[in-house]
């Protein structure tokens, strides 16, 4: 079943006299229950496209259509109803309020639903469970490691059951452990929980837990690969290809 | 060149964080140049010679408490700049980093400095004289002087000294901004930004403990000073006031662990909405000004109780007059071996006592040895040597006929009073007294004067008194039957009357020539017996009023002054503080836009936590006023303290208005400041 669907996007930055295209003319569809990565070089264009969809950014042109949603047209009062009950957000830098505890910061996000406070309790707990996060509830963002907190954040991502899961490099700032840590928790929420993720990155390995990548150039879609039924090793080792062959400029993204 | 660029450059471009400092900045100078400038605007309105004086005294105690102002400004400011300079770490680390020596930045700060400064004395002289023009208006009404003769009018010898006070408070910013940048390093400078704030919940036994032992205490300070007076002395108001301070700083430091920690309770509440941020936001800043909250809320409690109590003793001072005065003179002689009476010394020094008068009564007060304070009081006595420990209750008790004292109401203007041959009556109107002569009216209201058993008409004092003054003062005077007294008891002269005159410019003539004849009556007196043994008193209307307007007005004035200077430094304190707040706060909204929060929501909780920390300070405040009150109440007993309501009201508006206003700026900014950028919401 079709979830998102990117129509014909572009994204201009600066004036007339130094126009900089950071999409120039994107379109792909992601069906429910997916999990797809972008990848791309820095300066790409792969940030800017999350942001769009995300409705953090908006486009120059296109559409971007989210359960046949138009985005793209949503203000106000509608944007911020839309943001907090159908998106999820992974930061590169966790966005947690150093103010409140772990529990509290994935409450805040059923609580600005106004979700009755019981209701709120368990459904904590039960996603602080599938992401294995349990023992550091009561804990405050500085009294948690790097992993701990992006684990947080991804519960609060995923606490309100939303129809799409977007993060943005969440393994960004991670050590290679709690990367494959916080990235094993990922596929679990896709594979067992049906979770639709889309994820921004540049490092490879992360990549390679994801059913399918889209790789981003210079503001457009230079190629994709899909895992199909092959493990991840392998997938893996396609993604390096790929960026092989996408040139020196990519060679931080390993 | 580029010297000056740059810090100009960085006051336009800080000037959200620099608003605040600025506003308070000039705030600071119009109100010195106002209160300053008085002395000439009062000087422009007609206020009779003798007020003049008072004037006079009024702009040396201004000055006085000036030099106290300016300290708490120069306080103020040295703060709010040190303040300042923290949050601009990062840019000195870049200044430090491109090589720039700190010589070079401390000439940017002081380049900066002289702008702001020489900007915010421009700006603040020019509000102030707008001011001082409205200010004039209330000191006509405090001085009830007449305005006809005003003129818009700009006092040079303030504007003089306000640049003179805040050039030395400037220089002092300089100083302590140049101190501060030799000892800046580089690594502090960089990682200012970064260090991620500790949380630090404290344990929720030690706050209770720790509110419990507070609010004790409190409540000990509060029964002695409201409830316990009788038994205050000066080591006990030290102890009170003590333990008052330490208080305050207990309960700020506990009740945001408290609060949270009950409100953390109730879940339902928590986790509604923003809630739960909110009161995080909130308990994470009043627990890192435990020390600030507490100054906070001690100038505001020092604020309001000098504010009301000014404007009450003010307002009653004035009212009472018309009561307590209503003739234009009176003279009162203590009876003296040969010369037992006015008329007699008077006409000995070639004068007619009751010339000049158009209406007078003139009698004589009677004293029975045997009937003394003591005797009539009774078992009361004991209550008496506790509450007013210097009144001497040997003397005798003050005795006159009725029928002297229906002349002198008739004079006043009252209706006679009468009495059967074996009734009295006690006036008085003293408060405190009164309380203690009615519980031994109660007690058994039977006397003996000169040998003859007498019972009271009334079973309480009645309200009266025989000699004018500003407040009521008089402690009790009995009124008997004419056939009581034994004529050669009497022991006091008491002569009172109107002038024979009819506008206030002849009044003052009359009075003239009165007062000559009592210097010359002084003088015969003097001669005569030791000067320490003669009372010859001569009260007049005139300087009654003088005297009572003035005092009134300066406790007004100097509250006022006191007052607005504290507000302001409270105001600015907590708006430096919650604008930074919200600055460093701005990642923490974004991340609520982000996650989808309404920005009504938002709005709402940044009002919330701006209305809570500016309330918390005003509470407890207004608590520790609502007991300390009761306290100068009773202090400032014999100035009558009615109109409590009033003052009450005009205290709330001027609260209202300077630290409500800092509460709406402060509020305003910090939205501004919070707004959305990156994230778009149209």
């Amino acid at each position: 079943m079709e979830l998102l669907k990117v129509e014909q996007i572009e994204k201009y930055y600066g004036n007339k006299s130094s126009l900089t295209k950071a999409i120039d003319d994107i379109s792909f569809k992601v069906d429910k229950g997916e999990f797809v990565a972008i990848m791309g070089a820095s300066g790409s264009g792969k940030t800017t496209l999350l942001n769009c969809i995300s409705t953090i950014d908006r486009v120059t042109a296109g559409h971007i259509y989210l359960e046949n949603e138009d985005v793209t047209k949503l203000k106000g009062k509608a944007l911020n109803r839309f943001r907090r009950e159908k998106l999820g957000f992974v930061f590169q830098d966790f966005n947690l309020l150093d103010t409140l505890t772990a529990y509290e910061n994935i409450a805040l996000a059923l609580s600005i639903q106004k979700k009755k406070s019981d209701e709120i309790d368990s459904e904590v707990r039960k996603v602080a469970e599938q992401l294995g996060i349990t023992e550091v509830l009561e804990k405050y963002p500085y009294q948690m490691s790097g992993g701990q907190k992006q684990r947080v954040a991804s519960a609060r991502a995923i606490v309100t059951n939303p129809s799409i899961i977007l993060a943005d490099e969440p393994t960004g700032a991670l050590d290679s452990k709690s990367s494959k840590m916080l990235m094993e928790r990922l596929t679990y929420l896709n594979k067992e929980q049906d979770a639709t993720i889309m994820m921004v990155t540049h490092d490879s390995f992360s990549a390679s837990y994801a059913g399918r990548v889209i790789f981003i150039k210079d503001g457009k879609i230079y190629h994709e690969l899909s895992r199909g039924d092959g493990n991840r090793k392998g997938f893996f080792d396609k993604i390096i290809d790929v960026i092989t062959l996408l040139g020196g400029d990519a060679n931080d993204a390993l | 060149m580029m010297l000056f660029k740059i810090p100009l450059r960085n006051i336009k471009r800080s000037l959200r964080d620099y608003a605040i400092y600025f506003f308070t900045l000039i705030l600071g100078v119009s109100i010195f140049y106002v209160f300053n400038a008085i002395g000439g605007q009062a000087a422009m309105m007609k206020v009779s010679s003798s007020r003049n004086d008072i004037v006079k005294l009024m702009m040396t105690t201004i000055s006085g408490v000036s030099v106290f102002v300016a300290s708490i400004l120069a306080a103020l400011i040295v703060y709010a700049s040190r303040f300042l300079m923290k949050r601009r770490s990062r840019e000195f680390a870049l200044y430090m980093l491109l090589g720039m020596s700190k010589g070079k930045i401390s000439a940017i700060l002081l380049i900066e400095t002289v702008v702001i400064g020489i900007g915010s004395l421009v700006a603040g002289l020019f509000a102030g004289i707008g001011l001082s023009q409205l200010m004039s208006a209330l000191v006509a009404n405090l001085f009830e002087a007449d305005m006809t003769a005003y003129k818009f009018s700009v006092s040079g010898k303030a504007i003089g000294m306000t640049i003179v006070y805040f050039t030395v408070m400037y220089a002092i910013v300089m100083l302590s901004n140049s101190g501060s940048v030799t000892k800046m390093k580089l690594i502090d400078l960089i990682q200012s930004g970064k260090k991620s704030e500790k949380i630090r919940l404290r344990n929720p036994i030690v706050c209770v403990v720790i509110f419990t032992v507070a609010v004790l205490g409190l409540g000990y300070a509060y029964y002695q000073v409201a409830f316990n007076y009788e038994n205050l002395n000066t080591e006990k108001i030290g102890i009170c006031i003590a333990l008052g301070v330490t208080a305050t700083f207990m309960i700020f430091l506990s009740v945001a662990g408290l609060l949270l920690r009950v409100i953390m309770r109730m879940k339902k509440v928590y986790h509604r909405g923003l809630n739960s941020f909110t009161f995080r936001q909130i308990s994470s800043k009043v627990s890192t000004m435990v020390f600030s909250m507490s100054a906070i809320c001690l100038m505001l409690f020092v604020t309001i109780c000098s504010l009301t109590t000014a404007f009450s003793v003010r307002n009653s001072l004035n009212s009472n007059l018309k009561t307590l005065c209503p003739v234009d003179a009176q003279i009162v002689f203590e009876i003296k071996e040969e010369d037992r009476g006015i008329s007699e010394i008077y006409k000995n020094n070639g004068y007619e006592v009751t010339d000049g008068f158009k209406d007078y009564v003139h009698f004589q007060a009677y004293a029975d040895e045997s009937f003394t304070l003591a005797e009539s009081l009774g078992e009361q006595l004991d209550v008496l040597k506790k509450n007013y420990a210097f009144i001497d209750y040997e003397t005798s008790e003050t005795i006159v006929k009725i029928s002297d004292y229906n002349n002198l109401l008739k004079l006043f203007g009252k209706e006679p009073l009468t009495l059967s041959d074996d009734e009295y009556i006690v006036l008085c109107d003293y408060n405190g007294m009164k309380q203690i002569r009615d519980l031994a009216l109660d007690k058994g209201s039977e006397i003996t004067v000169f040998g003859k058993k007498l019972h009271s008409k009334y079973d309480k004092c009645k309200d009266g008194f025989i000699c004018i003054g500003a407040q009521h003062l008089n402690a009790g005077v009995y009124v008997v039957p004419d056939n009581a007294v034994s004529p050669d008891a009497a022991n006091m002269d008491i002569f009172t009357g109107n002038y024979n005159a009819e506008s206030k410019e002849e009044k003052q003539n009359v009075e003239q020539s009165q007062r000559e004849r009592i210097d010359t009556i002084t003088a015969y007196l003097n001669g005569k017996y030791n000067e320490d043994e003669i009372m010859l008193m001569f009260e007049t209307k005139l300087d009654i009023y003088d005297a009572a307007i003035g005092l009134g007005a300066i406790l007004a004035f100097l509250g006022l002054y006191i007052g607005i200077v504290f507000l302001v430094a409270c105001g600015a304190i907590l708006a430096l503080k919650e604008l930074s707040e919200s600055v460093d706060s701005i990642p923490k909204y974004d991340t609520l836009r982000k996650i989808g929060t309404d920005e009504k929501d938002i709005s709402s909780s940044l009002f919330r936590q701006t209305g809570i920390f500016f309330l918390l300070p005003l509470i407890l405040a207004i608590i520790h006023s609502v007991f300390g009150m009761k306290f100068a109440m009773k202090v400032m007993e014999i100035f009558g303290t009615e109109g409590m309501g009033r003052s009450i009201a005009l205290t709330s508006v001027i609260l209202l208005m300077v630290y409500g206003g800092y509460f709406i700026v402060t509020y305003i900014n910090s939205k501004w400041i919070i707004r959305g950028k990156s994230i778009s919401s149209e």
